[in-house]
């Protein structure tokens, strides 16, 4: 499975002869193609699951709807790659997907030497830890001597030994490959705690505990993970793209503009803010990025703004119940913030 | 007669013709053909490596073993050797191939003793041993072994206790979710003296072993030959024990908050590979020894109990004998077959060497390094496996004078 994926990718890049690198190519497949190919998580609720229909939802995929609606003028015409934490790399760089949009951590090493580049941050998260509630713990540093299960291949891993040398706690970590079998694990016992970012905690305490008040989220949380979606380098032009298609989203939220009043600010609006990011104007945003003048509202139209998408699949209401926190718009205290659309 | 050996095809042809260069001689044309086939291959393998690195350079993937000397920073929940986080990624490999190795070698002794006895079973006269050994075959042989190993490991992390409150006799052996430990000697120089004499009497053991042969080829007095080396390795491995000051130190499991500590421990996720892998191989191994007993012709059961050999000593000293020659074979196989599938102990989070060599990846993009590292590993253990056999192969085998 895994392995194979992986063998196949690594004999793909052996195989196929070197490409030139000139900007476009990438988006001039997926155009050509007509489907955006994206690389999800193979199933975090609230970030990207599939339901028992095939399917998928979330933030992460969300971003890819947008994204395919404003290159190709449908939020649907995406295909979705599930991937472990393992392949995700190496299936972006080897082209099996186009973007890869599966709660990933913005880090230097990935940045500058995975042949990638980083879109922007989706959603900013910290890792944590999840403790079964009969173990009495109040806090990480209580820990001392415990066994963690942990999935592999992420920089949780780097997180919990950092932290565990730091404050002296001699955690021993149990790493599986899979997250299914981490969170199995866990609730299975044989670890005292189980540790991820704390988004995910939130999202396996809801969807796998059998009684999710029987598990405590710590208070603590060790470390700074901007998740957020990534393109294989060489293609500038669709870099750019999936860049201020992120930005749209972040903006129309700050304009208040949403997916049930986008047609009426549309027609009505006379904010120039508003009528260039919905190409009401004069002004043609998308043609500097190489598309139409409507690429805006479309987005919009698709999967709503930033806010709508966050409250939709992972907010209060939600199974996952997580405050918006520093994921509001930096004008409520927030950490999201967008360089205008101009 | 001398059979008629084709000139070039023999180095023991009777005279060493001159090689005359032409299309015709066969001679000739074999060197032609291994030259394009080895051109053919080295060309293929250029042309895959070449277009490898290109397609990552034109990528921008960095490729190249130097992250094997960066700091690993992360941490291996069980190491047969120390190991800290702020050491490199190539000792965090190797910890890796330890316990890789530590699965294998353990794995392979036990899963021939279970195999042996399982195959011999199946010729016992007790109809419900010989059923028992049956069922046991059919069972772990036709069942995946990532199926059997997933089931050994949620046997031990559902039905065990958590090791808070863990199962505990005379507070020396614990048995949790958290894994089992015991009491273990702590290491003191006085056991350096031990296993000194423990080799000395290793040594005299085989020598009078070798000496009663001897003596029962010319006389026919047949001595006991386990008696006296066993004697002599305990006898000299006590000896150098109070030699070297007589340690009595002992470390003892502990109850703490979240575990057990002290003494000698084995994780779940070890016991599960371990126990999965050798039922799953006992099986197959077993069918391999009763094969090589069945190949072994009837005549000789009869000939030996002729001759007044218990059913046991013919076993021993008739039929097993016999039958190593077509054991050893496939018996070679099996415990590649084990060292090999022991990489599914990813799948429980045994911190093997795919498992370590999966993070390393990760944290270091390096794909097609570690995943050729991780051929490297097994191709050099299997190669040792098999070279370790074919060497006992031939001792066993039909010496044809």
């Amino acid at each position: 499975m895994r392995h194979t994926t992986l063998a196949a990718a690594v004999l793909a890049a052996g195989l196929s002869t070197a490409p030139a690198a000139f900007a476009g190519k990438d988006l001039d497949a997926i155009k050509a193609r007509g489907t955006l190919v994206c690389g999800v998580n193979t199933g975090l609720a609230g970030f990207s699951a599939a339901d028992s229909q095939g399917k998928w939802s979330g933030l992460d995929v969300d971003y890819c709807r947008a994204l395919a609606a404003a290159i190709l003028g449908d939020g649907n015409k995406v295909r979705y790659s599930p991937l472990t934490a393992q392949q995700r790399f190496t299936a972006l760089q080897s082209g099996e997907v186009d973007v890869l949009s599966r709660n990933t951590t913005w880090t230097l090493t990935r940045d500058a030497s995975l042949g990638m580049h980083f879109v922007g941050v989706t959603f900013y998260d910290g890792q944590g830890f999840m403790v079964p509630k009969s173990l009495n713990v109040k806090s990480a540093k209580q820990l001392k001597g415990a066994t963690i299960c942990v999935q592999s291949g992420t920089t949780t891993e780097l997180n919990l030994t950092d932290y565990s040398r730091a404050n002296n706690l001699q955690l021993k970590p149990v790493v599986f490959e899979k997250l299914e079998a981490a969170t199995g694990a866990y609730f299975s016992g044989r670890c005292q705690a189980y540790t991820t970012d704390a988004s995910g905690l939130a999202s396996t305490r809801s969807k796998e505990a059998q009684k999710p008040d029987d598990h405590v989220i710590l208070p603590e949380l060790i470390s700074k993970e901007p998740l957020g979606p990534a393109v294989r380098r060489g293609d500038d032009d669709f870099f750019a793209i999936s860049k201020w298609v992120l930005n749209v989203l972040l903006e129309a939220e700050e304009y208040g503009i949403t997916q049930a009043n986008v047609d009426q600010m549309r027609k009505d609006s006379k904010n120039p803010g508003v009528m260039r990011l919905l190409g009401s104007g004069t002004e043609d945003t998308g043609k500097l990025l190489g598309l139409d003048k409507d690429w805006g509202y479309r987005i919009i139209k698709t999967t709503g703004n930033y806010g709508e998408i966050f409250e939709r699949h992972v907010g209060e209401k939600t199974a996952i119940g997580l405050p918006r926190g520093t994921n509001n718009l930096w004008t409520k205290d927030g950490l999201m913030y967008a360089p205008p659309v101009r | 007669m001398r059979p008629f050996v084709e000139p070039g095809l023999s180095a023991s042809a009777p005279k060493k013709k001159p090689i005359e260069w032409s299309w015709r001689s066969r001679v000739v044309r074999g060197w032609v053909y291994q030259a394009v086939a080895l051109l053919l291959i080295g060309g293929a393998v250029w042309f895959l490596a070449h277009n490898t690195q290109e397609n990552m350079r034109v990528r921008g993937i960095q490729s190249g073993f130097d992250f094997l000397g960066q700091a690993a920073g992360f941490d291996i929940g069980e190491t047969m050797i120390a190991f800290d986080p702020s050491q490199s990624y190539g000792r965090a490999l190797w910890i890796g191939v330890l316990n890789t190795l530590r699965v294998a070698v353990v794995g392979i002794i036990l899963t021939t003793i279970l195999g042996v006895l399982m195959g011999i079973g199946r010729f016992s006269h007790n109809a419900l041993v010989r059923g028992l050994c049956y069922g046991y075959v059919e069972l772990f042989r036709n069942v995946p072994i990532l199926l059997q190993l997933l089931m050994w490991y949620l046997f031990f992390v559902e039905v065990l206790p958590a090791p808070q409150a863990a199962w505990n006799l005379g507070d020396m052996f614990y048995l949790s979710k958290g894994g089992f430990s015991m009491p273990s000697p702590v290491w003191a120089p006085g056991y350096a003296w031990m296993t000194l004499g423990a080799l000395l009497g290793l040594v005299g053991g085989v020598a009078y072993r070798r000496w009663a042969q001897r003596e029962f080829e010319r006389t026919g007095q047949d001595r006991n030959r386990w008696l006296v080396p066993l004697l002599a390795i305990v006898g000299l491995a006590l000896a150098g024990w109070a030699a070297g000051g007589a340690p009595r130190e002992w470390s003892r499991p502990e109850q703490l908050a979240f575990m057990v500590e002290g003494g000698i421990s084995a994780t779940p996720e070890f016991m599960a590979v371990l126990i999965g892998l050798v039922m799953y191989t006992g099986a197959f191994i077993a069918e391999v020894v009763r094969g090589g007993i069945q190949s072994v012709s009837h005549g000789q059961t009869e000939a030996a109990s002729a001759l007044g050999l218990s059913r046991r000593q013919t076993m021993r000293m008739v039929i097993l004998p016999q039958a190593l020659r077509v054991i050893i074979p496939p018996l070679t196989n099996q415990y590649l077959n084990l060292t090999k599938n022991s990489s599914l102990a990813v799948a429980i989070g045994y911190p093997d060497v795919v498992s370590i060599a999966n993070t390393t990846l990760n944290q270091t993009g390096r794909a097609v390094e570690c995943i050729a590292i991780i051929m490297l590993v097994y191709l050099s253990t299997s190669l040792s496996t098999s070279a370790l056999m074919n060497w006992y192969n031939k001792r066993v085998a039909i010496k044809e004078r």
